[in-house]
Formats: C-alpha cells, sequence, structure tokens
C-alpha cells in the first residue's frame, strides 16, 4: 500500500494508468455477527487504507473499547440501527494496487437466505467464516452449499478466532479436513482454507509470525490473485437482445450486452425465434467499429441480412444453439413473505425476455439442516425447491453451471409486481438440432389452457371467498324475498354478491350457473327449488360442499299455504342437516340476514380488513 | 487460452455493466426520463448513456431541476451542453417555491431544499408522467447508499421505503410497476469516486470549471469556504469575501456548497489530491449537517 501511496505522489498519471487497467473481483461475505465477519471486512477496508479519517473518528467514537471496533466500520441503515428491521446486502468498495473489489456483504442467519442468494448472485468468490472455537458447524455447510447452488466458483474458508485457539495448527488442520469432506461434494473450482485472527489481523493482510506452519497466502493475497476471468463462459455465444437501434432507415443495430462467448464481423448466425440466418456485417459501439467481442462487452450488432428482429429475441452461433424449451426444471429460491400459489401464473424474467409461467410440479425442497432433499407441498419465505415451470412461450435457455447469465431467471407477481423468486435452471438430456429447435418455436403453449387466475389471487381482490347460499324451502316460505335482501346487505358491506335468477332452468343447468359464479369468487344466492334431499347432494358435490351454505327457510306451512295456495307442497323433503334454518314468521328480515352474515364471516368467506 | 485476451479492465467492466443497465431501463419503462444535476457524475451517465444508443440519439430527455441558486458556472456549462445535445433538456424550477420567495438564507437548508429540489423534482416527474427517472448516485457515496438497488422503487407519492424495496440478483431488473409509482435508476451505483474521475480524465468528459482549483472571492461558514457567487449572497456583519485559491468537491447550490483550499487544477491533481486527503465526499456539503443520516431522510421524503 505504502509504494502505491508513493506513486499517486510522485507521479499521478502513471497511478492513473495503473489503476485503469485493474481488474474487478465480486466476493460475497456471509456470516452472523458472532463470527466475526464484520470485524474481518473491517480488517480488510481500514488495513489496505479505504477508511477515511472522519470515519474512523466516528468509529473510534463508538467504540466501547480501547481500540476501535472495526465491525462499526461496515454498520448499515439508520433504521436498521435502530429497529433491526432492513437486514439486506450491503455494497462495499475497495481497491488494492492490484485489483478493486466489490464486497456484497450479506447476513448469514437461515432467516436471511434470500439476502445471501441475492449477494451470491453475481460473486466471484464466497468468503464465508468459520469460528475456530466451534469447528464445521450447520451454518458453514449451509453458507458452502448456497454458494455453490448460486455458481460461484470460489471458495474462501477463514478459520476466524485463531487467537482463541492458541493458533493450533492442529485445531485448524481438523476443522479444514472436517470441512473438506463436505465441501467436496460441491461444485467448486477450488476451496481454499486461511487460519486468521478478524480482531488482530493475522493472516488477513499480512502473514501472520503466530502461524509459522501456515505457508498459503493471505486472505487478501489470495483475492487480489485467484484467477476470475477465465470463470466467464467465452464457449457458447449468447447475445440476448435488449434494444433495436434506429436512428434512420439506413442503420439498424442490435444492442445488447454479450452474455456469453466471442462473435467476430463475419461470423454465421441464426436469430431465434424466426430462425432466420445471417452474418455479422459489423460490431459497433460509440468509439467505432470492433472486430470481435467478447462475454461481458456491451455492443451493437448490424447484419448483412434485413431480418426482423427485436427486444426479447437472441442472436445466437447456427453451430451453438441454446435450449429452446417452454418447460425446463430449476433450482427456485423464495423470497418473499407470500408462499407460492401453484395455481396462479407468474411471470418470469428471463436474459431480456419475460414471459408468463405457472410452476407446476414441485419435486422436493432442500431441508436447509440436513441439506437434503426433502418432500414439500409448499414453498415459503426463504425455501429452496427443486421445481418444473411451464411456459406460455419458448425461453433460450442454458444450464444455470454452464453459463450464469442464461441459466438464471427472475420469478414476479404480476399482481403486485414483486420479485418472489430466483431460479437456476438445470437441463438434462441430448443437445438440440436446429430442427427441433424450430418444431419447439412453433408449438403450443406448454401451459395448460385453463385458468391462470387461482382463487388466492381472488380472494384478495375480492376480500372474499367465493360461495353459494342456497336457499331451500317451501313455495311461500319467502326464500326470494331473503335473497334479495342478502344480497343487498352483503353489497352494501363492500362485498360482491349475486343473486341468480331462472330464466326458464331446471336444476342442473341452475347448479352450473352458480358453480360458474361461485368459481368466479363472488357469492352467489340462490333460491331455486331443490324440494328432495338429492337435489341438495348433487348441488353440493357439483359446486363443492365447502362452498356451499345450506340454509332452510322454514317458515310455518299452515303460513306459506295461505299465501301460495296453488302451488305444490308434496314433493317438499324437509332438509335434514341444513347450516342454518330460519323461520321467517318468527325472526324479522333483517334479523335473518344477520344469522346469515355471520355464518359467512364465521366460516372465513372475508378477508379480514 | 484464448480468454486471456478475453479481459477488460474493471473500468470498462463497470461501463459495459452501466449501458446494460440504461439500455435495460429504456427498454421496459414506457416513459424515462435521465436526471441531469451538471455534476461530475451527470456527465459521466450523459456519456454512458450516449454510447448506450450511439450511433442513435438519446431516446430519453435530460431533466434538470433548477433551485435558481446553482453556481453561475454551472448554468454556462448546462447551456453550453444543451447546445450539443442531441435531444432534449427540460429545465423545471418550482414556481411555488420561487412565489414564496425561497432561498437559502431565510429558510435554512433543510427547507429550502426540501421546497426547491425534491418538491421540485416530484413535480416535474408528475408533469410529465415520468415513470423512470436516471439518477447518477453511488452507493459508495454514503454509508446509506450501501443497501440502494439499482432500480429502486418509489410508491405513488415518490416515497422510498426502505422494507419496501425488490430483491435484486444477477443483471436482470424487474421494471414492473402499476401507474403512477416509478423506478429511480442508478447506472453508476457500483462506481465509486475515483472510478467517475477517472473516467472524466480517460474519456475527456468536459465538466464545470469549479471542480479546479482557482482564485475565488469566498467567506468563512461553519468551518467551510463559501463562494460569493452572485450579487444575490448575503454578508454578516464584519465578514469580508477574500480571494482563495479553492475548488469544489461537490456542486450544489453556491450558498450551501462549501470549497476547499486546493492547488489542484486539473483532473489528475484533483485525483491526487483526493486519494491523498482522504475524507468522506459529502463533507463539503453543508446539507448533511443538518441530522445523522439525512441522505437517508431526504431519500425517503423523494430527494434521490
Amino acid at each position: 500500500m505504502k509504494d502505491e501511496r508513493d506513486l499517486i505522489r510522485e507521479d499521478i498519471e502513471a497511478y492513473l494508468a495503473k489503476y485503469q487497467q485493474k481488474e474487478l473481483l465480486r466476493f460475497v461475505s456471509v456470516g452472523s455477527v458472532d463470527d466475526g465477519k464484520s470485524t474481518l471486512i473491517g480488517r480488510i477496508l481500514y488495513d489496505t487504507g479505504m477508511v477515511f479519517e472522519d470515519q474512523m473518528a466516528a468509529v473510534r467514537a463508538a467504540s466501547q473499547t480501547e481500540a476501535p471496533d472495526l465491525a462499526l466500520l461496515t454498520d448499515g441503515l439508520k433504521a436498521e440501527r435502530e429497529q433491526g428491521i432492513t437486514i439486506d446486502v450491503a455494497y462495499r468498495y475497495f481497491a488494492t494496487d492490484k485489483r478493486k473489489f466489490i464486497i456484497a456483504d450479506t447476513p448469514g442467519h437461515i432467516q436471511y437466505t434470500r439476502n445471501m442468494v441475492t449477494g451470491a448472485s453475481t460473486a466471484d468468490v464466497a468468503l464465508i467464516l468459520i469460528d475456530a472455537r466451534h469447528g464445521v458447524l450447520e451454518q458453514s455447510r449451509r453458507h458452502a452449499y448456497i454458494a455453490s447452488l448460486l455458481g460461484i466458483p470460489h471458495l474462501a474458508v477463514c478459520v476466524n478466532k485463531m487467537d482463541l485457539k492458541d493458533f493450533s495448527e492442529e485445531v485448524y488442520d481438523s476443522i479444514s479436513s472436517d470441512f473438506m469432506e463436505f465441501g467436496k461434494t460441491l461444485r467448486f473450482k477450488d476451496i481454499q482454507f486461511f487460519p486468521v485472527s478478524a480482531l488482530d489481523g493475522d493472516n488477513v493482510v499480512s502473514n501472520s509470525e503466530r502461524t509459522p506452519w501456515y505457508d498459503g497466502p493471505n486472505v487478501l493475497e489470495y483475492l487480489e490473485t485467484v484467477p476470475v476471468f477465465a470463470d466467464r463462459n467465452f464457449q457458447d455465444f449468447r447475445y440476448p437482445v435488449q434494444y433495436v437501434i434506429r436512428p434512420d432507415l439506413d442503420y439498424r443495430g442490435f444492442a445488447a450486452e454479450i452474455a456469453a462467448g466471442v462473435i467476430k464481423k463475419g461470423d454465421d448466425i441464426v436469430a431465434l425465434p424466426s430462425g432466420k440466418p445471417s452474418k455479422v456485417k459489423a460490431i459497433d459501439t460509440w468509439e467505432g467499429e470492433l472486430d470481435e467481442a467478447f462475454a461481458g462487452q456491451s455492443v451493437t450488432i448490424r447484419l448483412e441480412d434485413e431480418i426482423d428482429i427485436s427486444r426479447g429475441d437472441m442472436i445466437v452461433k447456427p453451430d451453438n444453439l441454446p435450449r429452446v424449451t417452454r418447460r425446463f426444471d430449476a433450482h427456485m429460491v423464495w423470497m418473499h413473505e407470500k408462499p407460492l400459489d401453484t395455481e396462479k401464473a407468474y411471470l418470469v424474467k428471463h436474459t431480456t425476455q419475460t414471459v408468463r409461467a405457472q410452476i407446476d410440479k414441485i419435486y422436493h425442497e432442500i431441508d436447509m439442516h440436513s441439506l437434503e432433499a426433502k418432500p414439500t407441498d409448499g414453498i415459503e419465505l426463504n425455501d429452496i425447491a427443486k421445481v418444473r415451470l411451464s411456459c406460455h412461450r419458448a425461453l433460450y435457455v442454458d444450464d444455470y453451471h454452464r453459463n450464469r447469465e442464461t441459466g438464471a431467471f427472475i420469478v414476479i407477481d404480476s399482481l403486485t409486481n414483486n420479485t418472489v423468486a430466483a431460479g437456476m435452471i438445470s437441463l438434462e438430456g441430448a443437445e438440440q438440432n436446429i430442427g427441433e429447435v424450430m418444431k419447439e418455436l412453433h408449438a403450443e403453449s406448454a401451459m395448460e389452457p385453463k385458468t391462470f387466475v387461482s382463487p388466492t389471487e381472488r380472494m384478495e381482490r375480492f376480500g372474499q371467498k367465493g360461495a353459494t347460499v342456497w336457499l331451500h324451502g317451501v313455495p311461500g316460505s319467502g326464500r326470494w324475498t331473503l335473497a334479495y335482501a342478502l344480497e343487498r346487505r352483503l353489497f352494501d358491506e363492500g362485498r360482491t354478491a349475486t343473486v341468480v335468477i331462472p330464466v326458464g332452468e331446471n336444476l342442473r343447468s341452475m347448479i352450473s350457473a352458480a358453480k360458474a359464479v361461485t368459481d368466479a369468487g363472488l357469492i352467489n344466492i340462490c333460491a331455486f327449488p331443490s324440494p328432495t334431499a338429492k337435489d341438495r347432494e348433487e348441488l353440493a358435490k357439483r359446486i363443492g360442499e365447502d362452498r356451499v351454505i345450506q340454509v332452510y327457510v322454514n317458515t310455518d306451512m299452515e303460513l306459506c299455504k295461505e299465501r301460495r295456495p296453488d302451488a305444490d307442497f308434496s314433493s317438499f323433503e324437509p332438509p335434514e342437516n341444513p347450516d342454518i334454518t330460519i323461520a321467517l314468521d318468527q325472526v324479522r328480515i333483517d334479523k335473518a340476514v344477520e344469522i346469515i352474515m355471520n355464518a359467512l364471516k364465521e366460516r372465513g368467506q372475508f378477508e379480514d380488513a | 487460452m484464448q480468454a486471456s485476451e478475453h479481459k477488460l479492465s474493471q473500468l470498462r467492466q463497470l461501463e459495459a455493466e452501466s449501458i446494460q443497465i440504461i439500455r435495460e431501463a429504456a427498454a421496459e419503462f414506457d416513459n424515462p426520463v435521465m436526471m441531469y444535476s451538471v455534476g461530475k457524475d451527470s456527465s459521466v451517465m450523459l456519456r454512458l448513456a450516449e454510447k448506450a444508443f450511439a450511433p442513435g440519439p438519446l431516446p430519453f430527455p435530460l431533466l434538470h431541476v433548477d433551485t435558481t441558486w446553482k453556481f453561475q458556472d454551472m448554468y454556462r456549462y448546462r447551456d453550453k451542453i444543451e447546445a450539443k445535445l442531441k435531444g432534449e433538456l427540460i429545465k423545471h424550477v418550482n414556481q411555488d417555491g420561487v412565489a414564496m420567495g425561497m432561498n437559502p438564507f431565510d429558510y435554512g437548508s433543510k427547507k429550502y431544499t426540501d421546497i426547491m429540489k425534491t418538491d421540485g423534482l416530484k413535480q416535474a416527474l408528475t408533469k410529465y408522467e415520468f415513470d423512470c427517472a436516471f439518477g447518477g448516485a453511488r452507493r459508495d457515496e454514503e454509508k446509506s447508499r450501501a443497501k440502494e438497488r439499482i432500480f429502486s422503487f418509489r410508491d405513488s407519492h415518490h416515497q422510498w421505503d426502505p422494507k419496501n424495496q425488490r430483491p435484486e440478483l444477477w443483471n436482470i431488473y424487474n421494471a414492473k410497476i402499476k401507474k403512477g409509482e416509478n423506478v429511480r435508476v442508478f447506472p453508476l451505483s457500483n462506481w465509486t469516486e475515483l472510478d467517475v474521475w477517472l473516467y472524466v480524465w480517460l474519456e475527456d468528459i468536459e465538466v464545470v470549471p469549479l471542480y479546479f482549483a482557482k482564485e475565488r472571492p469566498v467567506v468563512e461558514r461553519s468551518g467551510t469556504w463559501i463562494l460569493v457567487d452572485d450579487d444575490r449572497m448575503r454578508l454578516e456583519d464584519g465578514e469580508q469575501p477574500i480571494m482563495k485559491k479553492v475548488r469544489f468537491r461537490t456542486l450544489g447550490c453556491y450558498p450551501l456548497s462549501g470549497a476547499v483550499e486546493s492547488e489542484a487544477d486539473t483532473v489528475p491533481k484533483v485525483i491526487q489530491e483526493m486519494l491523498l486527503n482522504r475524507f468522506s465526499e459529502r463533507q463539503g456539503r453543508l446539507i448533511d449537517f443538518d441530522e445523522e443520516g439525512s441522505m437517508e431522510v431526504k431519500k425517503r421524503e423523494g430527494y434521490f
């Protein structure tokens, strides 16, 4: 660090020339309060001279101890400090004379899995801490598992608090080999261990004299040298078109960040979904044309032929196609308080395409304690599960572990617009040729042609569940009067309800109408004659037992006969187990409405206001 | 191994990522605007936007929320940029504030900034129905910004709720909003102050001359130098402007922006000075002294 300072002082332009050539490394640091993560990050920032004098003054003032508490350097939002609510990923920046670093600082507790996943999504290296006093705990294994699942190529394991274990080589060796046992089952390119004391700075940015038995690099040395440029996929050219630049009729350029691979002027390409071939005429940038461009660059491509390409399309090479599919498997991390609803359609954003999709199968969930697959019937916040998705349109995908850019997607709730999940695609099976690709592109939606509005969503919209209140009784009992009174009352309370009236139908078609209205999430009130036990059994079965309230309007028979002398009373079989019985000659109509309203409320028919 | 040739320096990588962000927002939103504060970060952001859509024009206008109390140098520079711009520059002044006679002397920095800057910005966004506003803020500027999203969601009252931000993974940005809501997009999120200056230098981007040291008439207030920029400056009893070689690390409204004594009159010298005496960037801005964590409060109120 000192040499750099001298260079800045003596020859700033030479320093800048050197600085601009630095490589970027992103790493995610994972851990909880106790294992010393904040201290480690604070130590790195402090020892690399990235801490401003005024920040240090504030830290000294706030420290409880005589030595400044470096953990305070990575302190967070005001709201978080005061109430401990917004636990989130914090991004921090520092540079050494070799590299520039972006740290995604994430909490490590199981309830913050979504935060770790967010921080891990862009990281080249995962830095996790193990407390030397406690050895490899469940949480260390979980952190490594998530890092591997998110495709981070390199893992750095800091065995921290070595000062409390007298810098014992034995302790370090036993923890390392214990961890390696598990680590080798994961997908990392390499795993590196460090015996450190974040508090005292041993092996953090300089080699410690207290670990003479350790001849590996210190943490910073490792971060400065671990090779990351080769981690990107330079084999499979993938160009998800972001924007079509068309300033005039003579210029048509397709702008994108190259997701993977390399492209040269004159290369053969094929555009998806049209399947039309062409050649690269030019690779444009603001500075001028390039002969070649590669993964990570934002460029604009022009083609020899005029083919129709728009945002969401993908330009690839004819001899190296992505998987074109409307149905695929993926590991999904649920990130929202509201659990997955398998009956509704979500939006999936993958590269520059957004499509309607449905999660139609949950294979299993990952048990976050044992890290083994376990059966499950639902996915909630912070759950990780293997699922199958079906999309309305084909996506152009790769296996996440082959290409992070085209293997990743997010899931958006189409009602609230929240990002509710993140997914990593896993592909198996043979590669497709262009013929198979075109067949897939011309096929129908993989989503079943059925409603994509789930009962839960309807419930959220209307604040109620669909139901049928069926009023049974003899002619003249006042069923229809009660029906309309109930409808008015429901409407006045802000509910969505209707009385389904017959237009010369029979019972069967009335049941169909009632079912449709109930399915739509409305409260349907019906008083169509259903005189026999069989009738009532049938309507309950077809509409759904738990969606029907059977009300017996048990008005005095003599009174009814008096009111309707010509009607047929003989076929009526009094219901044996109605949900509610009301005699309209004994209670006033508004009281009867009240009774039904209470019954609806008790059943949980309405969402609490 | 071919891959070794395919290496981007960190600055070119940041550039490519910022261009991806700008294109993504321009493609997904109906009516985006780029906030243009006339400062160095805005200048870098503007260059990145030009790169994103070259050889075409910018597909969105620029918006300058003018408090009427900016440095005269900033107005001159802005007008120069406007003349060269292949596109529109909207200038918005909160006329209600002007009618109230709002100024930073009589009303205090908080109230003045709230009305002329925060309310001015909200007015403009509402008036033109912008659903996306690019801003030049960086995460390294302040502790409270370390957790800010690149696509930062605002409700229909332009409010930022730290508890209600969407998770942001990879480079896949969720741009879905309902009518009336809007998103602030920060393409420079991952840039540091040094990166911005380095880019200004490498790309030969012209910035407001106030960033460079020059003899200027100043008075000392609250331990910092305030420029006597025009005849609206109110001098206190016994206060005499003196000539000092000063420059500004950040630019805002002149009565609220503190200058530092400096000899740095070129970009490399500015960087050199910055690296050699490090102190937080916003120290030169008086508005932050009002209350602790104040940037966060401002953000919740809709200023950035």
